[in-house]
C-alpha cells in the first residue's frame, strides 16, 4: 500500500503502516471480536437460540480474554516485558494486566447474573429475565404488550456488555488522552442503554439512562475539551510526551510555540480531564447521577456498572496522575485532597437517610469512591498497589451485593425498599447472611476483604504524609458502619411485614455469581497475601 | 514450636463452625446435641488452656510457647501468638467461664412457641451456641496474639458475634418492645466499639508507618517494644500522645471507661444473663488487657503523661458507677452499673504504676469475672423463673429457694469485696498501690467500697428478705444444672480469696516486665519524715 502510494502521489511523504502487537492486544480484540460475533448471532440465529448461543459467545469471549491477559502476565508482559503498544497509544503493563483481569472476571459474573431466567415468574410459559421484552417498545404501549405476550427478551445485552467490557479493557491501558477519550466512550455508550432496558419499572429505568447519558455526555465534553487544551500545551496527547513538556525536558514543537508551556492550558486542561473521570468514577461534586441511575437500572447492570466502570476508571485515573502529571503533584494533590474528604464525608452521610437498598449501595460506592481516592494520592508504588487490590475486592463484593438485590422480591418485581426487606434474616438465614457479609466488607470490618483493602489503602495515604485523610477515612467508615449495621438490624432483629417480599431460589448462574463473590470477599479478608504480592508486583507504570 | 496456642483458639473456632453446621433444632434431642457438642467443645478449650497453664514457667522469658505465621507479609504481619502471666490467667478465666456460661444458658435460645403465621428461625440453637463458641475463640486469640495486627483484628472482628448474641437473644422478660430495646442496644454497642475500633485503626496505621520509616515494617510486639525500649525506634512525643490516645479510646470503649460506658447498661440488660456474663466478664477483659499490654508496652512516655488523667476518669468511674447501680431498679442493669464501678478499678489499678497496683488489677479482672458471673448468673436463673427483671418484682426469695438466695448473696458478698472472697484481695492490692503513689486518689477510691456495700446488700435485701411477695412464692430452688454452673464459681472465688498465691505467682512477672517498659519503679517505703508530707513522688 505504500508503495503504492508512493507510485502514485511521487514525492508526497509516505505515511507508515502502524505497527500493531496483535499478541498483547488480545484481550481486547477477543472480546471486541466476540461482541461482533454476538451482533452476527443476534442477525442469523433462529429468536430461541439466541439467548443461549449469546450467553455462550459472550462466556468464551470473556474466558478467553481472560486466558490471554493470564498469559501474558506470565509472560512477562506486566514486568519487564511491559511497553507501549500501536505507535504508543495503548500501553501493556502491570496495572493494565491487572485491572483488565479484574474488569473481566467481574464481566463473567456480571454476565451471569445478566442470563438470569429464574427470578422473574414465567410469564405465558416463556422464560424471561430482567430486561425489556423489546428496548424499543413505549413503555405500556400495545406493542410492548405484544412483545411481552410473545415472550421476547433482549438477547443484545449480551454484545451490549461485550463492548463495554472491551471499552473498559482498553481504558485503563489508554496511553494517549485520545485513546482514553475512545475507550471512554467505547464502555459508556452501551452502558447508557443498558441502564434503559429494566423489565420492570421502565420509565424510572429510562429516566435513568437518560440522565446517565446527558450528564455522561457533559462529562465526555469536558474530557475532550480537556484534552485540546493538553495538546495546545504540550503539543502530543500521549501521556508520557505531556510529562515531558512538564518537567521541560521535550523540545518545543515548533508549530504549536505559541501556546506551549503555557501554564493556564495545562491547569485548566488537567482540571477538565479530571471532571471527566471524576464523574465516571463518581466522586463528589460530581457524584448527583449515581443514586439515580443505581436505582433506575436493571439490578444486574447496576451491580456490573458499580463494579467494572469504577475498576476501568480509577484504572485510567491513576495512569494519568501517574505517568502524566506525576510532576504537578504539588498542583493537583491539594485539589484532590478536598474532593476526597468530600467524596468520604458526603457519600457516608447521604447513605445514612437513605430508604432504598439500590441508592445505599450508590452512596455506599461514593464513599468508597473516596476511600480508593485517598490510595491515589499517594502517589507512590504502595498507594498504587493499595489501589488496586482494592478495585479488585471492592468489585466482587458489590458484585456480590447487588446479585443479593435481584433474588429479594415480592409480587411488583425486586423490592428495594428497606422497610420490606424487614425481618429477612428469619425467613431466609442464607440469603441474610450473605448480605450481611458483604454489608460487613462494604463496612471494612476485619476478616473480610473490605478490611484489608481498606487497611492497604489508608496506610499507604499515611505513609505519604497524608495523615488528616486517613482520619477523615476512618471518621466516614464509622458513619457508613452506621447505615450497613442499620441494614442488618433490619434483616435479622426486625419482625417480618406480614406481605414482604421472599427469596426466589435464583438459578445455578446468579447462584454461583454470588458464591463467587463471597469466596472472593472471605479470601481477600483471610488469605490476601498472594494478591497483595500480585498488586504490589503490577505496581509499575511503563512510560 | 508448639502447636498449643493455635489448638487453644482454633478448637473452639471449629467449635464454633461444627456447632452451627449441626441438623436445625426442630426436636428436643437435635437441639441437646448441639448444646452437647458446644459445651464439649468448650471443656476441651478449657483442658487446652489448663495445659497452657501447667506449661507456663512463671519464672521464664516474658513471652512463652510462641508460634509464628506468616500471614501478610506485604504488611509484615504474621499470626504470632505467644503467652505472658497476665495471658495466661485472662486465657484460664475465659476458659473456665465459657463452659459455664454454656451450662447456664441451656434453654435460653430454645424457640419460643410461634404464634400462627410468623417466621421462626429453626436454627436459633445453633446459632447462639456457636456464637459464643465464636466469641471465645476471637477473645482467646486477643489474649494471645503478640502481634498488634492479629490483635486489631480480632478484637475488631469479634463485635460481630457479640452484637448478633445481644440483639438475636434476650432474656424474655422484657416488655412489648423488648426487641426493639435488644436491637438498639446492639446497634449501641456495635457502633461505639467500632468507633473505638477505626480510630485505633488510625493509630495501629500510625505506628506501623512511622516505624516502616525507621525500618521497623512489623508489627510484631516484641520487636517493637524491645526497639522502643532500647531507643532504636523513636516516636517523637506528640505522634507518641496521638497514637496513645487512639489506642487508649479503643480499650476505654471496650472496658468500658466513664464516659464511654453507656453502652455497658444497656447491653447488658437487654442480652440474655449468659450473653450478659460473656459481655462483662470476658470481652471487656481483653480492653482492660490490651491497656496493660499495649498502651503501656508501645508507648511508655505518653503513658506517664496522660496517667493522671486517666486515674480521675476512673475514679469518676468507680463512684459514678457504684452510685448509679444504688439506684437501679433492673437487676441487670444493676450489675451492669456495678461493673463499671469495678472496672475503674482496674482502669485505676493498671495507671497507678506500682506494681501492686498492676498485680492488683489483673487479679481484679480474673476476680470480677469469676464473682460478676456467678452474681449475674443467678440473678439470671431467678429472672428466669419470675420473668421479671424489676428488682420490686421479688421480695422474700429466700424463704422460697434457699438455695438460689444463698448463692446470689455469695455473688453480692464478693462484688463488695467482702475478706476471704476473691475480689478482695485485688481489691485491697488496686487501693494499696494506688496509695503508695497517689494517696488522694486512693482514699476517694474507697468510697467506692461503701457504695458496693450499700448496693450489693440493698439488692439482696429487697429481692431476697422481708414477706414473700406474690409471684415469687411457687419459686422452684437451683435446679442440678444451674448447681452445677453456680458451684465451680463459688468455690473459685472462696479458693482465691484464701489462697491467691498460684495465681500471684503466674501474674506478678509479667506485671514486672510491663512496669519495667514504662520504666517505672515502685515508690520508695515513705520515710517517718516524708510520710507526713505524702510519699514521695515519681
Amino acid at each position: 500500500m505504500t508503495g503504492w502510494l508512493a507510485a502514485a502521489g511521487g514525492n508526497s511523504p509516505s505515511i507508515p503502516a502502524p505497527h500493531i502487537e496483535y499478541g498483547q492486544l488480545s484481550p481486547m480484540l477477543v472480546v471486541f471480536g466476540a461482541a461482533l460475533a454476538g451482533i452476527l448471532a443476534e442477525a442469523f440465529l433462529p429468536r430461541r437460540m439466541r439467548h443461549t448461543a449469546q450467553l455462550v459467545i459472550a462466556l468464551l469471549g470473556l474466558g478467553g480474554a481472560f486466558a490471554a491477559v493470564v498469559v501474558l502476565a506470565a509472560q512477562g508482559h506486566g514486568t519487564t516485558k511491559a511497553g507501549l503498544l500501536a505507535m504508543g497509544a495503548v500501553a501493556i503493563d502491570g496495572p493494565a494486566l491487572f485491572l483488565q483481569g479484574v474488569i473481566l472476571l467481574t464481566a463473567v459474573l456480571a454476565v451471569l447474573t445478566f442470563a438470569e431466567g429464574r427470578l422473574e415468574p414465567r410469564l405465558n410459559g416463556n422464560t424471561v429475565d430482567a430486561f425489556a421484552a423489546q428496548a424499543a417498545a413505549v413503555a405500556g404501549g400495545e406493542q410492548e404488550r405484544e412483545a411481552t405476550r410473545a415472550g421476547l427478551r433482549t438477547s443484545e445485552v449480551f454484545p451490549l456488555t461485550l463492548f463495554a467490557v472491551g471499552g473498559m479493557l482498553l481504558f485503563p491501558a489508554a496511553n494517549d488522552l485520545l485513546t482514553m477519550f475512545v475507550a471512554l466512550e467505547v464502555f459508556s455508550l452501551p452502558l447508557y442503554l443498558l441502564c434503559a432496558l429494566a423489565r420492570r419499572r421502565r420509565l424510572l429505568s429510562q429516566e435513568a439512562a437518560v440522565k446517565y447519558f446527558l450528564l455522561g455526555a457533559f462529562a465526555s465534553a469536558f474530557f475532550l475539551f480537556g484534552t485540546a487544551l493538553l495538546y495546545g500545551y504540550a503539543g502530543s496527547v500521549q501521556l508520557g510526551d505531556i510529562a515531558d513538556v512538564v518537567s521541560g525536558v521535550a523540545p518545543v514543537t515548533p508549530a504549536l510555540a505559541t501556546t506551549t508551556q503555557n501554564d493556564a492550558l495545562l491547569l485548566i486542561g488537567l482540571a477538565m480531564v479530571s471532571v471527566g473521570l471524576l464523574f465516571k468514577v463518581g466522586a463528589v461534586p460530581f457524584h448527583s447521577w449515581t443514586p439515580d441511575v443505581y436505582q433506575g437500572a436493571p439490578t444486574p447492570v447496576t451491580g456490573f456498572m458499580a463494579a467494572a466502570t469504577k475498576t476501568a476508571a480509577f484504572g485510567a485515573f491513576l495512569r494519568l496522575f501517574y505517568v502524566a502529571f506525576p510532576g504537578l503533584r504539588w498542583d493537583w494533590r491539594p485539589v484532590m485532597w478536598g474532593v476526597a474528604i468530600l467524596t468520604m464525608v458526603v457519600g457516608a452521610v447521604l447513605a445514612v437517610t437513605q430508604q432504598d437498598v439500590k441508592r445505599l449501595l450508590a452512596y455506599s460506592s461514593i464513599a468508597h469512591a473516596g476511600f480508593i481516592l485517598t490510595g491515589l494520592i499517594a502517589t507512590s508504588r504502595q498507594g498504587l498497589a493499595a489501589v488496586l487490590f482494592y478495585l479488585l475486592a471492592y468489585s466482587f463484593v458489590t458484585l456480590g451485593a447487588f446479585a443479593v438485590v435481584t433474588l429479594v422480591r415480592d409480587s411488583k418485581g425486586e423490592a428495594t425498599h428497606l422497610s420490606s426487606w424487614a425481618g429477612l434474616g428469619r425467613r431466609s438465614p442464607l440469603v441474610a447472611a450473605v448480605f450481611a457479609l458483604f454489608l460487613l466488607a462494604f463496612a471494612g470490618i476485619p476478616l473480610t476483604s473490605g478490611f484489608t483493602g481498606k487497611f492497604a489503602v489508608f496506610q499507604a495515604a499515611a505513609a505519604g504524609g497524608a495523615t488528616p485523610l486517613v482520619i477523615v477515612g476512618v471518621l466516614s467508615s464509622a458513619i457508613a458502619a452506621f447505615f450497613y449495621i442499620r441494614v442488618i438490624v433490619l434483616m435479622f432483629f426486625s419482625d417480618p411485614q406480614p406481605n414482604g417480599p421472599a427469596v426466589t431460589v435464583p438459578s445455578p448462574l446468579t447462584a454461583t455469581a454470588i458464591g463467587v463473590g463471597v469466596l472472593v470477599t472471605l479470601g481477600l479478608g483471610l488469605l490476601p497475601q498472594y494478591f497483595l504480592d500480585l498488586a504490589s508486583k503490577a505496581s509499575v507504570f511503563v512510560r | 514450636m508448639s502447636y498449643l496456642l493455635t489448638a487453644t483458639c482454633a478448637v473452639p473456632a471449629a467449635g464454633a463452625v461444627l456447632t452451627a453446621a449441626l441438623p436445625a433444632g426442630t426436636t428436643d434431642a437435635r437441639r441437646r446435641t448441639t448444646k452437647t457438642v458446644a459445651v464439649a467443645v468448650s471443656a476441651a478449650t478449657l483442658a487446652l488452656a489448663a495445659l497452657v497453664a501447667v506449661r507456663f514457667e512463671p519464672g521464664g522469658t516474658r513471652y512463652q510457647l510462641t508460634e509464628s505465621y506468616s500471614w501478610i507479609r506485604s504488611f509484615g504481619i504474621s499470626f504470632s501468638l505467644g503467652v505472658d502471666g497476665i495471658g495466661v490467667a485472662l486465657t484460664l478465666l475465659t476458659a473456665v467461664l465459657v463452659p459455664l456460661v454454656l451450662l447456664a444458658s441451656w434453654h435460653d435460645a430454645d424457640p419460643a412457641p410461634a404464634p400462627e403465621g410468623t417466621f421462626e428461625n429453626r436454627r436459633r440453637t445453633q446459632g447462639f451456641f456457636a456464637l459464643i463458641l465464636a466469641v471465645e475463640a476471637m477473645v482467646i486469640v486477643s489474649f494471645l496474639a503478640t502481634d498488634v495486627f492479629v490483635f486489631y483484628v480480632f478484637f475488631e472482628a469479634m463485635l460481630i458475634p457479640m452484637y448478633f448474641l445481644i440483639g438475636g437473644f434476650g432474656d424474655r422478660a422484657g416488655g412489648a418492645d423488648s426487641a426493639a430495646q435488644r436491637s438498639y442496644a446492639a446497634v449501641k454497642f456495635l457502633l461505639y466499639n467500632l468507633l473505638g475500633g477505626l480510630v485505633m485503626l488510625a493509630a495501629v496505621i500510625g505506628l506501623y508507618v512511622i516505624g516502616q520509616n525507621q525500618g521497623f515494617a512489623t508489627f510484631d510486639l516484641p520487636t517493637l517494644t524491645g526497639a522502643i525500649a532500647d531507643g532504636k525506634l523513636v516516636i517523637d512525643p506528640v505522634a507518641q500522645k496521638a497514637l496513645f490516645l487512639g489506642f487508649f479510646f479503643a480499650f476505654a470503649v471496650k472496658a468500658p471507661l466513664w464516659p464511654l460506658h453507656t453502652w455497658l447498661p444497656n447491653a447488658m440488660g437487654e442480652a440474655t444473663a449468659g450473653t450478659a456474663v460473656l459481655i462483662t466478664a470476658v470481652v471487656d477483659k481483653v480492653g482492660t488487657f490490651a491497656m496493660l499490654r499495649f498502651c503501656l508496652g508501645l508507648f511508655p512516655d505518653a503513658s506517664k503523661t496522660f496517667a493522671p488523667a486517666i486515674l480521675v476518669l476512673s475514679l469518676v468511674s468507680i463512684v459514678y458507677g457504684a452510685l448509679l447501680a444504688v439506684g437501679q431498679k433492673d437487676i441487670k442493669r444493676l450489675v451492669a452499673y456495678a461493673s463499671i464501678s469495678h472496672f475503674g478499678f482496674i482502669i485505676m489499678g493498671i495507671f497507678a504504676m506500682t506494681s501492686q497496683g498492676q498485680s492488683g488489677a489483673t487479679l481484679y479482672m480474673v476476680n470480677h469475672g469469676i464473682s460478676t458471673a456467678a452474681w449475674m448468673l443467678v440473678a439470671g436463673f431467678l429472672i428466669s423463673r419470675r420473668g421479671s427483671r424489676l428488682i420490686a418484682d421479688y421480695g422474700g426469695g429466700q424463704k422460697v429457694a434457699p438455695v438460689l438466695a444463698g448463692t446470689f448473696l455469695i455473688g453480692g458478698l464478693a462484688t463488695l469485696s467482702l475478706p476471704g472472697l476473691a475480689p478482695f484481695v485485688s481489691e485491697f492490692l488496686v487501693l494499696v498501690g494506688t496509695f503508695t503513689r497517689y494517696p488522694v486518689v486512693g482514699i476517694i477510691a474507697t468510697f467506692g467500697i461503701v457504695l458496693a456495700a450499700l448496693y450489693a446488700l440493698v439488692l439482696y435485701q429487697r429481692t431476697m428478705t422481708g414477706p414473700v411477695k406474690e409471684g415469687v412464692r411457687h419459686l422452684p430452688d437451683l435446679k442440678l444444672r444451674e448447681l452445677a454452673v453456680v458451684t465451680p464459681l463459688v468455690a473459685l472465688t472462696i479458693l482465691l480469696g484464701v489462697y491467691p498465691k498460684p495465681l500471684t505467682d503466674i501474674v506478678n512477672p509479667a506485671v514486672d516486665a510491663t512496669l519495667s517498659q514504662v520504666h517505672q519503679t515502685d515508690p520508695a517505703p515513705a520515710h517517718p519524715v516524708a510520710a507526713t508530707t505524702g510519699g514521695e513522688q515519681k
